[in-house]
């Protein structure tokens, strides 16, 4: 086992690409993809936790990337907002988004959509009860949530 | 946050090692995160202990249950075998957190999270599990979420866990590795331990100890069990108050046995002793379980903030008896 560093040279896979990053111990995943390799989509609001703004897919399951160290994420999958899109064309959860206007501000929209993506992967998302559980969290403070729900619901139907 | 060093480990051994050393021991890391963003903890070394290869749930040769520490709190959750005959522990999980932290945290980690007191996370205030000595900020100021029971005139702070509570109901215990390599068992029920007048020790935990696993005896999957918790929101929300409770009922309809605990109100995940009694034996009617649920705040000692728990802690109580006894 390595000895304790408090400086990491890391190769981080996000959306399909490898990037070798330098990082200090403290960098969490979420100031990594954000300060390093510039993928701003995923949103920093709370650090703690809380909001849901900087969630992501690690390894295809949902995380919050403010509570994970960037370098106990060497070789996992990341995917983020980034890498939902497939040749220009929106990913169905985004484009769901779009056509329920499911939301106000928009920052707390990739986390939204990176949560939505993995509750219906892992199939949580079979009712409008279901979907405010699974979705509870991430935070709209602009107060989206209906419309939310809605999205969500009619992206479920239509992958399922 | 203060900076630190980081290593993953490759051992129990090799964790225990750092540990005496100074380390403190990252899993999860959504309780450890929070703790460095707000520099309630600065360490200066980290140790990773995701290779240590604990994760998973397997039924052992006498039909006990066996969690590995490092098993993730949503796949705990999901699992058919402890969904089917421990239900209480895997609705305790499901209605922790959110579906993000459910992904990362450890049950391992969960026992050893550490309290919401909101003294606790603010560094600029004094508080005696953090800084020991310095006073508790809760007894006379903001305590609405802090402890009516198991409390000392030196700190009031909840242990904020849902799933210890439950395994407090499912007599389950910890396996603990300690850091001369001998194992030992210790009962969920004693694990933790009462603040007294050293608020900062928080469990029976030693220098060097690592959590392996959590064991739920065989008596426990003949046991019905429910959890009910009480929150200010619907959902991804610390328990204001919560229930658990397992028991088995005779040919007769009467408790044969059964374990009661509650969360969200003590130090400690809190077993309701003297409500087991008033059952045991008994069947169970609307009358009698709301006449045994009234014991639940015995020895109480409520604060202006907090008072609200007393009453809350009989209902919450009542109503997990009454649902799991078909009476609700």
């Amino acid at each position: 086992m390595p000895d304790p560093s408090q400086h990491f040279s890391l190769t981080l896979r996000v959306n399909g690409a490898e990037h070798r990053v330098a990082v200090d111990a403290r960098t969490t995943l979420l100031d990594a993809l954000r300060d390093r390799l510039h993928l701003t989509g995923t949103k920093k609001g709370c650090a703690l936790g809380q909001c849901g703004a900087c969630t992501v897919l690690l390894d295809g399951r949902r995380v919050v990337s403010c509570l994970m160290l960037a370098v106990m994420a060497e070789g996992r999958l990341v995917t983020t907002i980034e890498g939902l899109a497939q040749g220009g064309e929106l990913h169905p959860v985004q484009a769901a988004f779009v056509e329920h206007d499911a939301f106000q501000c928009g920052y707390c929209t990739p986390g939204q959509i990176m949560s939505a993506v993995g509750a219906i992967r892992e199939g949580r998302a079979g009712s409008d009860d279901e979907i405010r559980e699974q979705m509870s969290g991430n935070l709209c403070r602009c107060g989206a949530y209906a419309n939310i729900v809605a999205a969500v619901r009619d992206a479920a139907a239509r992958e399922g | 946050m203060q900076p630190f060093t980081y290593a993953p480990v490759a051992d129990a051994a090799g964790a225990a090692a750092r540990a005496l050393a100074g380390a403190q021991f990252i899993a999860g890391g959504t309780d450890m995160l929070q703790l460095l963003q707000e520099n309630v903890l600065q360490p200066g070394e980290l140790a990773d202990l995701n290779g240590l290869g604990l994760a998973g749930i397997g039924e052992e040769p006498d039909g006990a249950l066996r969690l590995g520490a490092l098993t993730r709190l949503q796949e705990a959750a999901d699992h058919p075998l402890l969904r089917e005959r421990c239900p209480v522990a895997t609705e305790a999980l499901a209605a922790t957190a959110s579906p993000m932290v459910r992904h990362m945290a450890t049950l391992g980690g969960n026992l050893l999270q550490r309290t919401r007191c909101l003294y606790f996370r603010d560094v600029s205030t004094p508080c005696n599990k953090r800084q020991p000595g310095s006073g508790c900020s809760a007894l006379e100021g903001e305590n609405r979420h802090n402890a009516i029971l198991g409390g000392s005139e030196h700190c009031i702070a909840v242990q904020p866990s849902d799933f210890p509570v439950a395994l407090v109901a499912l007599d389950a215990e910890v396996l603990l590795r300690g850091a001369e390599g001998a194992e030992r068992w210790v009962p969920v029920e004693s694990f933790h331990r009462l603040p007294g007048d050293t608020p900062e020790i928080e469990t029976v935990m030693r220098p060097g100890d690592v959590i392996l696993a959590i064991r739920i005896p065989s008596h426990a999957m003949r046991w019905r069990s429910h959890y009910v918790k009480v929150r200010d929101r619907a959902s991804f929300a610390w328990a204001l108050c919560s229930a658990a409770v397992a028991l088995r009922l005779d040919g007769e309809g009467r408790v044969a046995e059964m374990r009661v605990a509650a969360g969200g109100v003590a130090t400690k995940p809190w077993r309701l002793v003297r409500v087991e009694q008033e059952l045991l034996g008994h069947r169970m009617d609307r009358d009698r379980v709301r006449l045994a649920a009234v014991w639940a705040s015995e020895g109480a000692v409520a604060r202006p903030g907090n008072a609200y728990k007393a009453p809350l802690l009989q209902h919450t109580v009542e109503r997990a008896l009454l649902e799991i006894g078909g009476l609700a």
